[in-house]
């Protein structure tokens, strides 16, 4: 295999990604993508974000052992990377900090961001009062509704979180929003995006930002093991964590890659949000990836029990991974995400996030069909403090 | 020769000002989309510019948005819009429009909605997501078919790139005078008119301003600096509160200011 080497100079993956943007936004992602570059290339600008990384975030997370689970499941080696331990709770703060820190360098003064689970948009929140920038997050009523706690922590970390009625009033919306928002503000606001989608350069410059997910855990795994696991499991929604645990690990011909996408109530129903697995490519918030979509190229609404997975598309650069079979995408449903969390915090005394739950249930199964002298990771992408009152909700009835 | 050449040489030769109306196809049933091209042909649109619904526009703001889930409401798709449109053609000679984000295309089929549109009597497209870079999936059918992509530049396009977007465009260049979306804007600021004269200047095409011009003050004022203006939110508005007097006095705004000049 030819060493990978995308996005190309137009930013497409294979037939996947570009820039399907309105024209007042074009300028605006030419610069970014320059400002992008030119940083990346720029040791005072790394060394920055490497010391906030360790010194504000609490890098590197651990890669742990997970013996009990590992017994309990009676096959492979199960690792965990531990994003939940990160600051702000989930992975979404090394791409929140990342890109804020590069609208400082840039001379932006405001952000703004979607979010869905309200992860994304603590991250982003958290990143721009340490960073003194304006803050403004838009998210879907329906998130808001489903994670008011976290509506809670944005406000208090100074952000403004405005409320999007539209449409589903989840997180496509809220990108509606926030893309609407970014067009008549252009000249004093960066976006952060939340994920490896929206138009090039942002799939590339999120998957760099998290790619440190699996650079450390490839590190590790060797330190640990002596040699690379045979799998690596993470959860997709946008795709971000996934893309950065993957990435470093795309050129390791050995190493098996797994996405798990939300099955919702079940692929048959349609209520689910497997947008590689059901769905069909076309373009939506600015690329061209796999989309839930009616005949007519209507976005449908996507389905899961876990806001953060709620989104009707997957990043380009997974649908070209898809499409090349290099990464394995499969789904997990809402009543085995909870199964897993509820192993996971009864077996390991740690309570993932509903969306990492998703990861969790898949590994569980690929485990229990390799071998004891094999290994697999699972990206652990959050903690589940968020998630507490849907888990309470969808379990309550079930416990004692 | 395709009739928005055509009608782009009458404008430069008679040194008219031109007015395009947007509206949303389907908002109002298909029976209301026949009846508007009719309607704002007979009231003196220059060309008309036909939007279809996409549950996802990003470049509109609240009343384009609000239209096109009426038109989903009503069962609209890109296929019936077209086959209408084919029906009404006969009786209709000023250029129609189509204005379409990409998945609704993309769906149907790029090379099947070109030559379908071709055949329906469509003359032109406009496509807000589809920048200069990413343009080519639709350029050679376009021309093949003799269906002209109309192309927007704006405030925030550099002076080459206006030139460039400019000799590679055909029909007129849409210069969108604000930074923001689709819907009326109580006024415009200096910039807007700047920009008209900046695009003008290096532009090969004529020039129509659009997005934000929402009364017959606007339309006298833009008017003054391009070659004609293009009204979207109002003209949905008005229709959709079935205002026709409304929607004639805003048409009337530019072909006055043509008077004058004459």
């Amino acid at each position: 295999m030819k060493a990978y080497s995308l996005p190309d100079e137009r930013g497409h993956y294979g037939m996947y990604g570009g820039k399907f943007v309105p024209e007042t936004l074009m300028q605006a992602i030419v610069e970014l993508e320059a400002a992008f570059k030119k940083a990346m290339e720029d040791d005072q600008f790394k060394g920055e974000l490497q010391v906030l990384l360790k010194d504000y975030v609490g890098r590197e997370t651990p890669l742990y052992f997970a013996k009990r689970l590992t017994k309990y499941a009676n096959g492979a080696k199960i690792y965990l990377k531990r994003e939940d331990l990160n600051h702000t709770g989930a992975h979404k703060i090394n791409n929140s900090l990342g890109q804020a820190l590069l609208a400082t360098r840039m001379g932006k003064k405001k952000v703004v961001a979607e979010t869905g689970a309200g992860q994304h948009g603590v991250a982003t929140a958290t990143a721009c009062a340490l960073l003194n920038l304006d803050c403004i997050i838009f998210m879907g009523a329906e998130d808001i509704r489903r994670q008011q706690l976290n509506v809670f922590r944005m406000e208090l970390l100074g952000a403004k979180v405005i409320s999007v009625n539209t449409g589903s009033a989840t997180l496509k919306d809220a990108v509606n929003e926030a893309l609407r928002y970014w067009v008549s503000n252009v000249e004093d606001t960066h976006y952060i995006l939340g994920s490896v989608m929206g138009p090039h350069p942002f799939p590339m410059i999120v998957r760099d930002f998290q790619s440190v997910i699996g650079m450390e855990t490839r590190l590790q795994y060797l330190e640990k093991e002596g040699s690379l696991p045979e799998a690596v499991v993470a959860c997709i929604g946008g795709g971000s964590n996934a893309m950065g645990m993957f990435y470093p690990f795309i050129n390791d011909e050995s190493v098996r890659l797994y996405g798990v996408e939300a099955a919702g109530f079940g692929l048959e129903t349609n209520k689910h949000a497997a947008s590689l697995t059901k769905g069909s490519p076309g373009i939506l918030h600015g690329a061209f990836m796999y989309l839930l979509q009616d005949p007519y190229g209507q976005i449908q609404e996507a389905h899961s029990i876990s806001a953060g997975l709620d989104y009707p598309g997957v990043g380009p650069e997974h649908s070209y991974l898809k499409d090349i079979g290099r990464v394995q995408y499969e789904s997990i449903t809402d009543k085995e995400a909870l199964d897993a969390l509820k192993l996971l915090s009864q077996l390991e005394g740690i309570i993932p996030a509903l969306e990492s739950a998703h990861a969790v249930a898949y590994a569980f199964k690929l485990a229990q069909t390799m071998n004891a002298d094999e290994g697999l990771v699972v990206c652990l992408s959050g903690r589940g403090d968020k998630d507490m009152a849907t888990v309470r909700a969808n379990l309550g009835g079930e416990e004692k | 020769m395709n009739r928005i050449e055509k009608v782009m040489r009458r404008i430069k030769e008679n040194k008219e000002k031109a007015f395009i109306p947007y509206f949303m196809a389907g908002d109002g049933g298909l029976e209301a989309l026949q009846q508007r091209i009719i309607f704002l042909e007979e009231t003196g649109a220059t060309a008309i510019e036909i939007g279809i619904p996409f549950s996802d526009p990003v470049a509109d703001g609240p009343v384009i948005q609000a239209a096109g889930i009426r038109a989903l409401q009503e069962g609209t798709t890109l296929k019936a819009v077209i086959q209408t449109i084919a029906g009404v053609r006969p009786i209709v000679h000023v250029p129609l429009i189509i204005m379409t984000y990409m998945n609704p295309i993309i769906a149907y089929g790029i090379e099947k909605f070109i030559e379908d549109s071709c055949h329906a009597g469509i003359d032109g497209l406009i496509l807000p997501d589809l920048p200069i870079e990413e343009e080519t999936m639709v350029t050679s059918l376009a021309e093949k078919f003799g269906i002209e992509i109309i192309r927007l530049v704006t405030l925030t396009s550099p002076l080459e790139r206006i030139r460039e977007i400019s000799s590679k465009g055909k029909g007129f260049i849409y210069a969108v005078t604000i930074n923001g979306i689709t819907g009326a804007r109580s006024r415009f600021d200096e910039e807007a008119v700047e920009h008209l004269k900046r695009v003008k200047s290096v532009s090969t095409l004529p020039v129509f301003a659009g997005f934000g011009i929402s009364t017959p003050s606007h339309v006298e004022e833009m008017i003054h600096y391009c070659d004609g203006v293009i009204v979207g939110s109002k003209i949905v508005e008005f229709f959709s509160e079935n205002n026709l007097s409304a929607i004639k006095e805003l048409i009337r705004a530019a072909k006055i200011k043509r008077t004058i000049k004459q």
